[in-house]
């Protein structure tokens, strides 16, 4: 099995495919590219949360014949941006539901002359009453979408929970929240769009899925799927916000290449980014748990609620992955999960790294802490009394077939960060430093892939080619911004033909070209796509040893002679697998039951914190983490996702916070949106303890968005041991600790459920 | 109103540029519409993300706050100006080996930002680095590959590169 | 980028009577720029009002630090990084040194200058604590001639200054002799590096015995501007510290400063921390020890 077999290629740091060109600055990003007798693109947005549009009016100072305008009534096909249910316009037609929505574009040949006619472009508006809160949303006092508010919902059933209550030794409950967050990539949306009657539609872009952005082109243009082509260009940082975001913008781009008759270049500024964009969905989870007199746990009944903003997008899906990941990592005999997505009036939500995990992970890691206060048992002692062990099953009862070693990356996790010896130490310390330290850990989970049966219904196709230049060349959908997809997927293709490094190449990801292996998302590049790879390779060997003449072991030369030999007989060298389910996984979507995700990544981290308590600062000291993601493709790559997704997750905490005033992000720069600087990130410590899983690529599970799930629990668990107040809500700004601790004023306390 | 463009010189990576453009135009800009040299980025506009550093006159500045008048007669260095005769800087070398750039845009940035700092410091601690980059915003890294790649760059710099010997000619 | 470039005339003088020749010709019309830390930020939201620019940067007149046995004098346009490699700054003024390091990044140090940061006038001005305690001086010129202001009068509302419209800030000057106080500066931001201040408290005090014979406080945004402490001054000038004369302090300063809420923090946040830092520095005056 390739997965625990021994490898030249696979598992080595090798260097980063496209690593020369980012660092010689010859990578080119969209805003580095021109196409000939470009024109630039500006959008009109809403100045209001929820209105109808009365009127739209063009400022007579300005010649607007020399602009291309286009509205909702310029557009082909449908009005419609396709995800999961297509409610969500294109551009606003009559009604807006949120601040910032777009209702006019327009293009012209200067980029300054077009963002001054955008604001020269005058809308009137009958406004609506707003829903601007998830409370808001749930008292239905105004209903913002559909019949009542609900974007989604789920229930989530193992047991009999209702039934422990009255016997139960212990019952604790709490209530969690988090924030929304802004993915910050450096990098801003943008994209460069050409249209031809003949030739239908060219998108070039930052974008992490270039068939979503080519299904919902189709249908906005009415176009068949030849006539629509979607090209990545090197994307600097995406972390979901580039899953579903680029269809509206290259949509827009289209629309005004169409109308124009030029090639039209979109790219968003760092305010427009960060205002009109999506980000993490904030989130409520109220926890009611019941233990027994050994701090076992009896039963768990979760309440999660998200708000999705104004359209349903990806709502649906954070929302599911966000109920599977709720009850955390341990063995529960009675579960319930309770979960909805609410709309209000703001800039609709989406994914970011985790998908609904963080907010999830959050609420269950930080109650685990507060359950071991209320009834006296060592968080760590806990934790181990609960943990899932291979041969057990979860909350929607699929057993653990794959090993589960939690305990043992428990061990790993304290020994190394000397997490016992250090919250003695501190306890002592902090009777007399006015800075208080403390330890805090996070157990928890992360699916690979896509929920249930989403695989199956993505039906990923993949495979290489060998070029007639002595390339092989990987064909795939997946995406590279920076998490490593061209250097591990040239790494598998290589090794399993049996070649070196360089002799493998990616094809462009032109959705002209290659197959779609599904979007680059849900950590499944490495082992679903990873594992297609493998596959195809093996394949093509195959089909060379029985079709052209190539033996049993060969050198890389004797690999592309045949391969000669196979083009001359067939025409052209090419491989294609479509993804194969593993064994035994059964989801029932209605039932919410059966194998949520095919494998599981687990991990542990561990935050060591310093309270200041003359500034009321939290700031992190130093940072373990721990995990288990199957096997390690490229230390270097993997090391470099935990560090970064730990860093991101230490933001989300303690860092990031989303301001809005009437709907609208009013600290939409990077002067007032802080994420931590090179002076703030601690040091961050990674182990991987590898334990191959064999339907993955090489062994490979998913390990992108695991580590953005620790933190935030982790680190709230430290402040807690530090200066023994516990805290529920994230961002927790140094302006939240003092008014807790020092503040003139009583506190209103948030009403427990 | 219409604005008398300046004739602008400086020199970049080497070369004399002579240019005729709106003196509140941004260097940034400049740098990357009317030379071409788009390695140099724009993150932020505000002068907070350091993906448009370049070196000034032997300072490091973020070239989306300068307007190109004030750059008259200067001597400046880009990213595409650090690899030397098809050779990578040892920093771009350390970067490569060690895992310093995962999507890359701030890339750049933060080698002017990196080579500043050992031009200035060649064997800095690591308060010294998280200080020197404290301006360059990093999204993917967590910034600790980054700080590895600079102290593999240091412990290089005991040897003449081909570079330096070039330059010592 | 919001803003327009073919919308504003630059121009560089080169010289500072040149400079101010053109100042008093059109007043009110130009606005100088240095370093541009501030005004490029305004030009790339499309918020530069400013249509014609008088370019500062690059006059040798401006950009100097000159010792002499009583002061330092800063010209206008030294930038903070001027001021860091100073060792007559970190010897004679360390908090004016140590303010300069907290100011944005490498990058923005290079080319923010000392002129900028006072005539942009923020209540947030990194350097303005330190200069507060330090007496500083501002030698404002003109083609009239020049005219010296102490810099706790520089200031007159939120972004508003004494400067008249045919004025430049020429020096800032700085007298040597606090080689005996006890200094103390702390800026509390939103993260460690490139952070507009909360709430800053620079603080320089003669001790002698056990008693305060001098003391300085200033702050930045706890006021429109950035301000002196009289009153907590006076409430712990002539005493000995002792935790009564220590809350004595801490009253004082919280019912003389107006802070607001704001896009950064709180009002009362911004008060209380700022007692907290004032309670730092007299704790730490009462300990043995050379000064901060």
């Amino acid at each position: 099995m390739s997965a625990h077999a021994k490898t030249r290629i696979v598992g080595s740091p090798v260097p980063r495919k496209e690593g020369v060109d980012k660092l010689l600055g010859r990578a080119r990003y969209i805003d580095d590219i021109e196409r000939e007798g470009m024109w630039h693109g500006a959008t009109v947005r809403s100045t209001i949360p929820r209105g109808l549009i009365r009127s739209i009016g063009f400022d007579r100072n300005i010649d607007w014949s020399e602009f291309t305008i286009v509205t909702a009534a310029d557009i082909p096909g449908q009005n419609q941006i396709q995800l999961i249910f297509a409610d969500q316009p294109c551009l606003a037609d009559g009604k807006v539901n949120h601040c910032d929505e777009a209702i006019v574009l327009l293009a012209h040949p200067d980029k300054h002359k077009v963002r001054e006619a955008a604001d020269a472009v005058k809308i009137e508006y009958d406004p609506l009453p707003p829903v601007f809160t998830m409370e808001e949303s749930e008292r239905r006092d105004v209903i913002a979408w559909g019949a009542d508010n609900v974007l989604k919902s789920f229930l989530l059933e193992k047991g009999d929970v209702d039934s422990v209550w009255s016997s139960a030794t212990h019952i604790v409950e709490g209530e969690y929240r988090t924030g929304a967050q802004e993915h910050l990539y450096i990098e801003n949306n943008g994209v460069i769009a050409e249209y031809s009657a003949e030739g239908g539609v060219t998108i070039w872009g930052s974008l992490q899925c270039p068939y979503y952005v080519h299904k919902s082109l189709l249908a906005v243009f009415d176009l068949p799927g030849d006539k629509v082509r979607v090209i990545q260009t090197e994307t600097g940082g995406a972390f979901g916000g580039k899953e579903d975001y680029p269809s509206t913008l290259a949509a827009h781009a289209a629309l005004l290449a169409m109308k124009s008759g030029h090639p039209v270049k979109m790219v968003y500024d760092r305010m427009e980014d960060l205002a009109a964009t999506t980000k993490r969905h904030p989130s409520r989870v109220r926890h009611r748990t019941a233990l027994d007199a050994d701090g076992k746990l009896l039963a768990m009944d979760i309440e999660v609620a998200t708000d999705g903003g104004a359209y349903s997008t990806l709502s649906s899906t954070v929302l599911s992955r966000a109920t599977l990941h709720s009850p955390g990592p341990y063995v529960c005999p009675n579960v319930r999960v309770h979960s909805r997505a609410w709309a209000t009036n703001t800039v609709p939500y989406g994914a970011f790294r985790g998908f609904g995990a963080p907010q999830a992970i959050f609420a269950i890691e930080r109650h685990m802490d507060e359950i071991a206060a209320v009834i006296g048992i060592d968080p760590i002692e806990l934790r181990r009394r609960n943990f899932l062990h291979d041969g057990d099953t979860t909350a929607t009862e699929q057993v653990m077939r794959e090993p589960v070693i939690l305990d043992q990356l428990l061990d790993r996790a304290l020994a190394e960060s000397g997490y016992p010896a250090k919250r003695a130490h501190f306890a002592k310390e902090n009777k007399t430093n006015p800075v208080k330290r403390g330890v805090g850990i996070a157990a928890f989970y992360h699916g690979s892939g896509f929920t249930g049966s989403g695989e199956r219904n993505l039906n990923s196709l993949a495979g290489i080619d060998v070029t007639a230049a002595g390339k092989v060349r990987v064909l795939v959908s997946s995406t590279e911004f920076g998490q490593g997809t061209n250097t591990i997927l040239t790494q598998i293709a290589a090794e399993a033909i049996g070649l070196e490094y360089e002799d493998v190449v990616m094809a462009p990801p032109d959705t002209g070209i290659v197959p779609n292996s599904g979007p680059t998302v849900a950590s499944r590049t490495s082992m679903v796509v990873g594992r297609l790879i493998e596959r195809a390779s093996l394949q093509l060997v195959g089909l060379l040893q029985r079709h052209a003449g190539l033996s049993e072991v060969f050198s890389g030369d004797d690999f592309f002679a045949a391969c000669e030999r196979f083009r001359a007989a067939k025409g052209e060298v090419v491989s294609l697998c479509h993804y194969e389910a593993p064994p035994g996984i059964f989801w029932d979507d209605r039932k919410y039951r059966g194998e949520a995700y095919p494998a599981y990544a687990w991990s542990i981290h561990v935050a060591q914190v310093a309270v200041d308590t003359v500034t009321y600062s939290a700031e992190v000291e130093e940072f373990w983490a721990v995990q288990e993601a199957g096997r390690v493709l490229n230390p270097v790559l993997a090391g470099g996702q935990i560090e970064g997704g730990v860093a991101q997750g230490i933001g989300y905490a303690l860092y990031e916070k989303v301001l809005l005033q009437n709907g609208h992000m009013v600290n939409n720069q990077m002067t007032n949106y802080i994420m931590p600087t090179a002076e703030d990130v601690p040091p961050i410590h990674v182990y991987f303890v590898e334990i191959p899983f064999s339907h993955g690529g090489y062994g490979a599970k998913g390990i992108g968005e695991l580590p953005h799930d620790g933190p935030a629990p982790a680190i709230l668990n430290a402040i807690r041991d530090a200066i023994g107040v516990s805290f529920t809500s994230i961002p927790l700004l140094p302006e939240d600790l003092f008014q807790r601790l020092a503040a003139p004023q009583p506190v209103e306390e948030v009403a427990a459920v | 109103m219409n604005v008398d463009w300046s004739a602008i010189e400086f020199v970049v990576n080497g070369e004399t540029r002579q240019l005729h453009v709106p003196p509140m135009k941004r260097l940034l800009d400049v740098l990357r519409e009317d030379l071409r040299l788009t390695g140099t980025k724009e993150g932020c506009g505000e002068g907070e993300c350091g993906s448009c550093s370049v070196r000034m006159n032997g300072e490091l500045v973020n070239s989306c706050l300068v307007p190109v008048l004030q750059a008259q007669g200067a001597c400046i260095q880009t990213v595409e100006g650090l690899a030397c005769d098809g050779e990578l800087h040892p920093l771009q070398r350390a970067f490569l080996h060690c895992g310093g750039a995962q999507c890359g845009i701030c890339t750049p940035g933060m080698l002017m930002a990196a080579t500043h700092l050992l031009a200035n410091n060649p064997h800095p601690n690591m308060a010294e680095i998280r200080e020197g980059l404290a301006g360059n915003l990093c999204r993917c890294t967590g910034f600790k590959r980054i700080f590895d790649s600079v102290i593999a760059a240091a412990a290089q710099t005991n040897e003449p590169t081909a570079q330096e010997a070039a330059h010592a000619r | 980028m919001r803003g327009n470039a073919e919308a504003h005339e630059l121009v560089a003088p080169g010289s500072l009577d040149a400079a101010l020749d053109l100042l008093a010709g059109a007043p009110g019309q130009w606005t100088p720029i240095a370093g541009g830390t501030e005004l490029m930020v305004a030009h790339a939201a499309g918020r530069l009002n400013a249509k014609q620019l008088l370019s500062l940067w690059g006059i040798p007149d401006l950009r100097f630090i000159e010792t002499t046995p009583e002061k330092i004098v800063v010209g206008a346009c030294a930038t903070f990084r001027d001021l860091r490699i100073s060792s007559a700054v970190g010897d004679d003024l360390p908090l004016l040194a140590k303010a300069a390091s907290w100011i944005g990044s490498i990058a923005n140090q290079s080319r923010a200058t000392v002129g900028g940061n006072l005539v942009n006038g923020s209540p947030a001005a990194d350097s303005s604590p330190a200069l507060l305690v330090y007496d500083a001086e501002i030698e404002l010129a003109s083609v009239r001639g020049r005219r010296h202001v102490p810099y706790a009068e520089f200031h007159t509302g939120y972004k508003q200054t004494v400067l008249a419209s045919d004025e430049l800030v020429y020096a800032i000057h700085l007298p040597r002799r606090f080689s005996r106080h006890r200094q103390y500066l702390r800026k509390v931001g939103t993260r460690r590096a490139m952070a507009i201040s909360k709430v800053a408290l620079a603080a320089v005090a003669l001790v002698e015995g056990e008693s305060v014979r001098e003391i300085r406080l200033a702050a930045a945004s706890l006021a429109a501007f950035p301000t002196r402490l009289y009153r907590a001054e006076d409430a712990l000038c002539g005493h000995i510290i002792t935790p009564e004369i220590v809350q004595a302090g801490r009253n004082a300063l919280l019912a003389e400063v107006v802070p607001i809420d704001d896009i950064r923090s709180t009002a009362d946040y911004r008060k209380y921390v700022a007692a907290n830092l004032l309670e730092e520095f007299l704790v730490g005056l009462k300990a043995e020890g050379p000064q901060q």
